[in-house]
């Protein structure tokens, strides 16, 4: 039995701490993390196949950025929005996991933009 | 004469046969540790029991050489046989014999032998020890798996199903299992994934071995696929008769009477629960106190071990029980208990077992990981599980029963048949300190001494609401009664609803939040 204490923690349950054990799986949860808009994140994983951009470049919203081919299906990855590609943190042939950032970008000023056009 | 040398004949074939791939591959099988399929036949079922059918199936493959190939009972052997009495069907996959691949007539002797078990109303029992699919066989294969499933389907509720994964069991054969009552594991030799360790090294270079991507641990304790975890080969076999003991052979039938017993566990429940509503203990104390012999078989017992479901005997009446655990998450609702407890209640319903459930309820398990994981979704199965079961249910309160865990947890509310609670439980919206801070709100801010204001108004609340007698008091609680009678007035309740009669409007069948 004091063995078996050992394990205890406080646990919040709304306002009251139980004494409780954890769970194997409870320790092994994610923590959640603010969704970062200006990260491309591979939503399944997979290979890179093609990359179309480059950094420094800036991209019009719906534009193509990489393939990245996943269960044999060629997934073309666009452009949430306009915007300018910062970094690429892979390279084409690359073995990726889920939600890797792929690209990240940052605001495109508007000298970018004049100088795009 | 001629029948003497015909009897003789087949001897020798069916001796052959049962060499199933030969010496060599039964060695190996050895060398892995695993009995061979006939082995764990022989031990699951009373001896001189079994009688084996379909010894002589042959494949009808022709393509990529298997038309050179003699395949001993395409791989797996089926038959009938006894366990303490009880008619069973059986089948077990034969890893010795081109490693226990699935062709279609392979699938076709496990399909024949389900309907018989289908028909006949008697448990079936799968022994798979499996490399998967007989890739020579291709499409035959797949529409294998597909027969035995539809078959799975056909029999759920009907009569209980049975797996144990004794090798590996990868791809679509795990579909099989999943769609049973029951599935045990034996760590170091069972193995289970979807896709195995080489696909996911080849697609996405993530490095695992088979036994942490789908070891019996891990279906044991983190996916909740697997029922009943066992060290041995043996040892799982011996899970299997015990439970085959205890349940009824099909939703025809109840499970069979046993002489009634005394509880041997003699701790006090009175002393069992810290009246610190703080303080942990282990809720199957107070079940061992219940059942007869204080006998109890856990159901997936190391898998959100935060709620506990198995069956024991009351009076010699097979009984499921579902109840909360302080002893780990505080004893919260969350998906996998709640997932847990909704396929047992379920379970019990099919099968004419009379549900005792026991309620120390703090609430729902609070975290983003849990809402983006569907604690709504999962929740609702067990409101719709205990709300959907017409067998008899009991609850007894015995600490607490807050919020919509109150609700979940077998209340009046969702058809129980008789809601106990022991004095001192505290039944509200929710804790004494929330509720406190939220009522109280002002009074607590406007204070010169909030701590001492805030516990003033707690204290009053406990008082006035935390207790059973306001549930009571609206007949959503049945009798508030003292620890030590809860067997005897769990006898008493089990005793008056034999005859239960509850009806649910016609219908093809509900819509379970799956």
């Amino acid at each position: 039995m004091a063995k078996k204490n050992k394990d205890l923690v406080d646990f919040a349950v709304t306002a009251r701490k139980y004494r409780t054990k954890l769970t194997t799986k409870y320790n092994q949860r994610k923590p959640w993390i603010d969704p970062n808009p200006y990260e491309i994140q591979s939503i399944i994983p997979g290979t890179i196949i093609e990359v179309f951009v480059k950094e420094g470049e800036v991209v019009q919203e719906g534009d193509p950025l990489l393939i990245l081919e996943a269960m044999k299906m060629m997934n073309h990855i666009q452009m949430p929005f306009t915007a300018k590609i910062k970094k690429i943190n892979v390279n084409v042939g690359d073995k990726i996991p889920k939600d890797m950032s792929m690209i990240e970008l940052e605001a495109a000023d508007e000298d970018d933009d004049e100088e795009n056009q | 004469m001629t029948l003497k040398k015909n009897i003789i004949a087949l001897r020798q074939k069916k001796a052959q046969v049962k060499m199933g791939g030969g010496k060599k591959a039964i060695e190996k099988q050895a060398a892995m540790g695993k009995m061979t399929a006939r082995a764990r036949l022989l031990y699951l079922l009373d001896v001189n029991s079994f009688h084996e059918y379909d010894m002589f199936v042959e494949h009808e493959e022709r393509n990529f050489g298997m038309d050179m190939k003699e395949l001993a009972g395409d791989g797996v052997i089926t038959g009938t046989g006894t366990i303490n009495g009880a008619p069973v069907c059986v089948y077990a996959q034969d890893f010795t014999v081109m490693g226990g691949s699935l062709g279609l007539k392979h699938a076709r002797k496990i399909t024949k032998i389900m309907d018989h078990a289908l028909k006949m109303k008697v448990p079936i029992i799968g022994i798979n020890d499996s490399g998967g699919a007989r890739i020579q066989e291709g499409i035959g294969a797949l529409a294998g798996y597909g027969e035995i499933f539809y078959r799975n389907t056909m029999a759920s509720g009907v009569i209980p199903q049975i797996s144990v994964i004794l090798g590996p069991c990868a791809g679509g054969a795990v579909y099989s299992p999943a769609l049973t009552d029951f599935v045990f594991v034996v760590e170091n030799i069972s193995k289970m994934f979807i896709t195995g360790p080489n696909v996911i090294e080849t697609v996405l270079g993530e490095k695992i071995s088979q036994e942490d991507l789908g070891g019996a641990r891990v279906h044991a304790e983190i996916t909740g696929n697997a029922h009943f975890y066992a060290q041995t080969e043996i040892q799982s076999l011996n899970q299997i008769k015990e439970l085959i003991g205890m349940i009824p052979h099909s939703n025809q039938k109840k499970a069979e009477k046993k002489a009634p017993k005394k509880p041997t566990f003699n701790k006090n429940l009175e002393n069992i629960i810290p009246s610190d509503p703080k303080q942990p203990y282990d809720v199957r104390d107070v079940i061992y106190a219940l059942t007869d012999e204080s006998k109890f078989i856990e159901v997936q017992e190391l898998w959100a071990p935060n709620i506990v479901i198995g069956f024991g005997r009351m009076n010699g009446e097979t009984i499921g029980f579902v109840a909360n655990q302080p002893m780990y998450l505080a004893g919260v609702l969350d998906c996998d208990a709640s997932d847990k407890a909704a396929r047992f209640i379920r379970f019990c319903d099919a099968f004419n077992i009379p549900i005792v459930t026991l309620e120390d309820m703090p609430g729902y398990l609070p975290g983003v990981d849990q809402e983006h994981a569907g604690v709504i979704r999962h929740g609702a199965k067990m409101l719709y599980a205990y709300s959907e079961a017409t067998v008899p249910k009991i609850t007894v309160i015995l600490r607490k029963a807050y919020g919509g865990g109150y609700i979940a947890m077998n209340s009046r509310h969702l058809g129980a048949d008789f809601m106990f609670a022991w004095p001192g439980t505290e039944i509200a919206v929710m804790g004494p300190e929330g509720a406190a801070n939220i009522i109280f709100r002002k009074e607590i801010m406007e204070a010169e001494d909030q701590d001492a204001m805030r516990q003033q108004k707690v204290e009053e609340y406990i008082e006035k609401f935390a207790n059973p007698f306001v549930a009571a008091a609206k007949g959503y609680i049945d009798a508030v009664i003292e620890p030590s009678e809860t067997r005897d007035l769990v006898l008493h309740a089990l005793e008056v609803s034999q005859n239960k009669d509850d009806h649910r409007p016609q219908k093809k069948h509900g819509i379970p939040p799956f």
